[in-house]
């Protein structure tokens, strides 16, 4: 395993220093390298092995190349599939409609406040994020402010019809899981987004203006194309984490908002069925790079990162 | 109309700032609680102020225990990753060779990756290898997992680094060690901040890769899970502020560096 990804450099025999020259990019990846391979690519193919497997805890597992393991899995589990993907979705898009005013403000509108934004941002990072997701049950508590205003403009009757919301509660609803979906991942967006909105020269929203170009043809035709890039990075960046999280679908959501993540946090932790656990999380690493996969050609944006 | 006309004006400045207040309340709400007095032992409603969580924020068992962990771990595997990401940094930027591509995706595969799927493996391959799940598991799986944010970091750094301040150096005879003491690392030593900055943050506030490969070891942010179900004590709300706090004086004192610097050396 840790052999291969050093190959010796394959050259004609040149003078020595050269050849020591040579090697020291290989000296400089081996310890990172080998680390990764060891501790990233090692495990998924013990975990490929695992899914596998049958068995049980007391007896000890064996290969035995059971694959209907994934189709039983996907057939008990894939409620929590279709819900991670909505939710990661919706979250998704809501951190973009609200991270781009943000950046873009921050990027064109904040002038001297910039860096006073900028902290703002990634401030509330510094709280630990299981704390700043307690604090939503507070602020959504049943009663509470929040959940009084959506109920006197009756925001919650539309909400409750659509099946986001139950009764005159927001806590233990779709809702909350994606508002707390949509708040922990929202610096992700924000953040590749006023990068490349940074990078834009302004001289650009000049000429837009002095060809007679609205503003909103200005944004649709000059703005938001230049900053596709932030806009692929912060949709995955907020995507692949949301897809697989659990702790927003514990902490403020109810059995019925269950993602795929707590499925295979509970599989592995409680019950103990290690194969379907590893088949589990298997499916789910397929979904995500499938689709971060074609988002990426359809997208047209090759050089990320 | 003048009203609407300047709402038109400054609507994206409007959007943004409900963006900054959704961003913000949180931290605000888990300011306000800590002055809070709760009757049970549930921390969500408000009942009446007190100072009693402030003048005794280590009143809870285990929590300060369970902080101090979390701080070790954080340091040893910012330490770990800053050193391993530097060098993986400088030699994708700086050398050509072969297995280039592999490696860059090698590196960009572990931010592209739920992290419960690589929690989940990392449990498999230790549960395998009969490892004894603590520290020691934990610290290795936050090393793996913020060395690819240290590259990023780095690498956008050392990319931007003008090669010619080195081959300066070396003309005017300087040794390789340094050129690298003295020019290299000061210029992207900035980068190298930024990268163990993010390293930090990201193995302390870590929770699911360390849920699955802690055994019975209990770092804080576990501790907070654990404390929701049975309820949560003041003293968390004074541990969330004072780092919130504490992160946003650092950021303006080194804002007030820099600026300083800046003004000096344009003099």
């Amino acid at each position: 395993m840790t052999k291969e990804e050093a190959p010796p450099a394959p050259e004609l025999p040149v003078r020595k220093a050269s050849t020591r020259k040579r090697l020291v990019p290989y000296w400089l990846l081996l310890p990172g390298i080998i680390w990764l391979l060891v501790f990233f690519a090692l495990p998924l193919l013990y975990q490929a092995s695992t899914s596998v497997q049958t068995g049980s805890l007391e007896k000890g597992f064996e290969v035995t190349w059971h694959f209907r393991t994934y189709w039983d899995a996907f057939q008990e589990y894939w409620p929590q599939f279709v819900r991670s993907l909505l939710y990661a979705g919706t979250a998704t898009l809501l951190c973009l409609l609200l991270g781009y005013p943000l950046a873009y403000m921050i990027a064109f509108r904040a002038g001297r406040w910039r860096n006073l934004a900028l902290v703002l941002v990634i401030a509330p990072f510094f709280t630990s994020f299981l704390i700043r997701t307690l604090a939503w049950k507070t602020i959504l508590a049943d009663g509470g402010p929040v959940v009084d205003v959506l109920n006197t403009l009756h925001v919650l009757d539309v909400t409750s019809w659509l099946g986001w919301t139950e009764g005159d509660r927001v806590l233990a609803t779709p809702m909350a899981v994606v508002c707390g979906l949509t708040y922990n991942f929202l610096p992700f967006m924000i953040l590749p987004l006023y990068t490349s909105l940074e990078r834009i020269d302004g001289r650009l929203h000049e000429a837009a203006r002095d060809l007679y170009a609205s503003p909103a043809t200005t944004f649709r035709k000059v703005t938001f194309p230049l900053s596709m890039p932030g806009v692929v990075s912060g949709t995955l960046l907020t995507f692949i984490p949301a897809s697989g999280d659990y702790v927003n679908a514990e902490l403020l959501g109810s059995t019925d908002t269950k993602m795929v993540g707590n499925v295979i946090q509970s599989q592995f932790l409680r019950v103990l069925d290690y194969p379907t656990a590893a088949a589990l999380s298997f499916i789910l690493m397929a979904i995500v790079l499938v689709m971060v996969t074609v988002y990426i050609r359809r997208a047209g944006t090759e050089d990320l990162v | 109309m003048r009203t609407m006309h300047w709402i038109r004006k400054n609507l994206v400045v409007i959007a943004g700032l409900l963006t900054l207040a959704y961003m913000i309340l949180p931290n605000i709400v888990v300011m306000v609680f800590s002055f809070n007095k709760p009757n049970g032992r549930f921390n969500y409603s408000w009942q009446r102020f007190s100072l009693d969580a402030w003048r005794d924020p280590c009143g809870v068992a285990d929590m300060c225990g369970s902080l101090s962990l979390s701080l070790q771990l954080a340091t040893w595997a910012t330490l770990g990753a800053t050193v391993l990401g530097t060098m993986i940094a400088f030699a994708l930027v700086r050398y050509r060779f072969r297995a280039r591509g592999a490696i860059n995706s090698l590196i960009f595969l572990p931010m592209t990756m739920p992290e419960v799927v690589m929690a989940a493996s990392l449990l498999t391959l230790f549960l395998n290898m009969g490892a004894r799940l603590g520290f020691w598991t934990v610290l290795i799986a936050h090393v793996m997992f913020c060395l690819s944010f240290v590259v990023t970091a780095v690498k956008a750094r050392v990319m931007s680094m003008d090669p010619r301040l080195e081959e300066a150096a070396r003309d005017l005879y300087a040794g390789p060690v340094q050129t690298f003491v003295r020019v290299t690392l000061p210029i992207a030593a900035p980068g190298i901040a930024a990268g163990a900055l993010l390293a930090f943050a990201l193995s302390f506030d870590d929770f699911i890769i360390t849920n699955f490969n802690a055994g019975s070891t209990v770092t804080f942010p576990m501790f907070v899970w654990g404390s929701a179900q049975r309820g949560t004590p003041v003293q968390i709300n004074v541990i969330g502020t004072a780092m919130f706090v504490i992160a946003v004086l650092v950021v303006v004192a080194g804002q007030v560096v820099t600026n300083r610097r800046r003004r000096t050396a344009a003099h």
